[in-house]
């Protein structure tokens, strides 16, 4: 199914619709992303609008789950010592890395129930269903975008200053945002066609929180299980981010982040590939 | 292209049967089947058991540019499967469509609506998820709340609102979409009569703009005053393309051999099967006792049943509602298998032909209900006791009346 411009009809440009079967690997057709780019507004809109409007604390929420879970990790971990930096605070070591995870996971549950939640809509209109993915990650920026201000709050009150590196910090969210849509438009497929993935999610949630360095510093991993380890793409982005903001001028974990960015790149178009793939049966099946 | 605005060619839809009932499956059960099939292709098994069928075959026809075209035909006869691949909610197995100019399709009242939103929200939520530009929903903003009568409430969420409110506002957003082409499916059947009227003038106006309308209706009276053209589907292909006029004239006839069908046989219907029809004997005759008996089987005695017989003309409108929930006729107890029987003393239905649905809940829940179930005849009958055959072409029921006359010789009984 495609939309070109055609002929003209009496001068002004008609707008054609072909409708076909379409068979096998389809493609990307991104352009159409871009063309529907005010309606996936919308839904991020929306979905921003419905969470503050719902909930009483509103955009607390967006900060009090990454302060809980530092809270934990500090009660917890502080004491080994030796995993924050020299001149780094473990609640800050351990925050600049539930920044970047928080997106991550949040996007992740959101955007795997996306399909499945707005199944009323799927059924009665069309647009570009990856819109419903994307939107779900994408709502979650401003929360975001609030848990950044949040960490810079607690530098400049524990003393930590922040260096130019902290620049890096806007590629190092596109790559963290290409890793959770890339993530969240595979689960948000697979969820359409097997129901498990709904009860799966918070567990591999729980899983992956572990298999990333949020807790502790990727230095402990033994150095043959290395490149496994950074497999998973946010280790590679959460040492990227701990770098840029609490780095202290140290080197930049250069081949983590690139080996992140392989991995995400990989993700993310097998996943538009594969959602293109099984989308045509969603009105069918959801 | 030049006047054609949609054309259509040889479109197929085909569906899977699940035998377990569920379309989406366990990521296991896939697992087991994806291990399975090689050793099965090596034993000449087919790759699975389930069953195809077409919704909608080798469906071709034209539209003009500025037509307004009813699509009519019994359920199942794959009207909103064509409504659906017109609109791009799914798609089509062979053929092609295309169609020249913007579309919009309107399958519900209020699509994408969000509860908790406000009004003035939803009308540009809404707005945006049926096609239209946020530019074009702020220039016609204005007219959408005059024309759903909401001023007062635009800032309340639409959780709060009535649903004749909701309907209205849902309504009003799709109404000024400024599309060249509108695929319109039964949504007229909500909201109040008022507004209703108010919905088919809107819509008669849209068509006057220049613009196409696809229209699914069961509503023959709508169709005949609304649409130009139509196209009359039954089971999943089009059986004729005409006039309006002439394609609710076949649909009337079609209804009288396709409800032949054994109702026991039926597979377009719903329910949780507690009790299923399984036969229909009508014995009607205007003026006299006349009786229909619904045969059936449950899957146990059954408690508390409520059975309704709904009366339709053969262009698909309203007349009776026969149901023994508002007679006070609920059967407190039914035998496993049996029939139930409904008398109509003195029966007060012009002589003609009538479709039937018939419906069944079993505490509450629907156990069986299918649509066109049958039609009946009624014979000819001397209702009012006179000799006389009442004329024909005034509705379908017969009402008791008497006259007499006041004037200056008193009051006189007419005889």
């Amino acid at each position: 199914m495609s939309t070109v411009e055609g002929p003209a009809h009496s001068g002004v440009p008609v707008q054609t619709t072909k409708i076909r079967p379409s068979s096998g690997w389809a493609s990307l057709r991104l352009g159409e992303i871009w063309a529907f780019r005010e309606l996936l507004y919308f839904f991020v809109w929306r979905d921003v609008r419905v969470r503050y409007k719902q909930t009483a604390f509103g955009a607390l929420w967006a900060i009090i789950q990454p302060l809980a879970l530092m809270v934990v990790f500090t009660l917890v971990f502080s004491r080994l010592g030796g995993i924050a930096p020299e001149g780094v605070p473990y609640a800050l070591f351990a925050f600049a890395g539930l920044v970047p995870w928080t997106l991550f996971s949040s996007s992740l549950i959101g955007s795997s129930n996306s399909l499945v939640d707005s199944a009323a809509l799927l059924t009665k209109v069309y647009f570009p269903r990856l819109l419903l993915p994307i939107a779900a990650s994408g709502s979650y920026l401003l929360d975001f975008g609030i848990t950044i201000l949040m960490l810079i709050g607690l530098m400049l009150i524990l003393g930590v200053a922040p260096t130019l590196a902290a620049l890096w910090v806007v590629p190092l969210t596109i790559l963290l945002l290409a890793a959770s849509v890339g993530v969240g438009i595979w689960l948000s497929a697979i969820n359409v066609r097997y129901r498990d993935v709904r009860y799966a999610i918070p567990f591999i949630a729980q899983l992956w929180l572990f298999a990333s360095p949020v807790a502790y510093s990727a230095a402990i991993i033994p150095e043959e299980l290395w490149f496994f380890y950074h497999l998973n793409p946010m280790a590679g982005i959460i040492e990227g981010f701990r770098w840029a903001l609490i780095g202290q001028n140290a080197d930049a974990p250069l081949a983590a982040v690139s080996l992140a960015a392989i991995v995400s790149g990989v993700v993310l178009t097998s996943g538009l590939a594969y959602f293109r793939r099984v989308e045509r049966t969603f009105a069918d099946v959801v | 292209m030049g006047d054609i605005a949609v054309s259509v060619r040889e479109l197929g839809k085909r569906y899977r049967i699940a035998h377990q009932g569920k379309p989406y499956g366990r990521l296991t059960e896939s697992l087991a089947g994806a291990a399975r099939t090689p050793i099965d292709r090596l034993r000449g098994r087919p790759r699975n058991r389930s069953e195809w069928f077409w919704a909608l075959k080798d469906v071709t026809f034209d539209v003009k540019r500025g037509d307004v075209v009813g699509i009519v035909g019994r359920n199942g006869a794959g009207k909103s499967t064509l409504l659906k691949l017109l609109s791009r909610i799914t798609e089509p197995t062979v053929g092609r469509a295309d169609l020249h100019g913007r579309v919009a399709s309107l399958l519900e009242v209020g699509t994408g609506f969000h509860p908790e939103l406000s009004g003035r929200e939803n009308i540009y939520l809404s707005g945006s998820v049926l096609g239209m530009r946020r530019e074009e929903t702020r220039r016609r903003f204005d007219e959408i709340v005059d024309f759903a009568e909401v001023e007062q409430f635009l800032d309340t969420p639409v959780k709060r609102y009535s649903s004749g409110m909701a309907v209205r506002l849902g309504f009003a957003v799709a109404a000024h979409l400024e599309t060249e082409i509108l695929i319109v499916d039964e949504v007229l059947a909500v909201g109040d009569a008022a507004f209703q009227t108010k919905c088919l003038s809107k819509m008669e106006d849209v068509s006057h703009d220049g613009r196409t309308i696809l229209f699914v209706s069961h509503n023959m009276a709508a169709v005949e005053s609304l649409c130009s053209k139509g196209v009359l589907l039954s089971e999943g292909k089009v059986l004729t393309d005409g006039s309006a006029v002439d394609i609710v004239a076949r649909y009337a006839e079609q209804g009288l051999t396709l409800a032949d069908e054994s109702i026991g046989d039926r597979l377009d219907r719903r329910g949780s099967g507690r009790l299923r029809f399984t036969g229909v004997e009508a014995s009607l005759r205007t003026g006299s006792d006349s009786h229909i008996e619904l045969s059936y089987e449950g899957d146990d005695a059954l408690r508390n049943v409520d059975i309704a017989i709904g009366l339709f003309t053969t262009r698909g409108e309203g007349v009776a509602n026969l149901y023994t929930a508002s007679t006070g006729n609920t059967f407190h107890w039914l035998p496993e298998k049996g029939s139930v029987v409904c008398h109509l003393p003195r029966a007060s239905l012009v002589p003609g032909h009538y479709r039937a649905n018939v419906y069944c809940t079993v505490n509450g829940e629907v156990a069986d209900w299918v649509l066109d179930a049958v039609v009946v005849e009624v014979t000819d009958g001397d209702y009012f006791g006179t000799g006389k055959t009442p004329p024909s072409g005034y509705g379908s029921v017969l009402v008791n009346n008497h006259w007499e006359a006041h004037g200056d010789g008193g009051t006189q009984a007419g005889s």
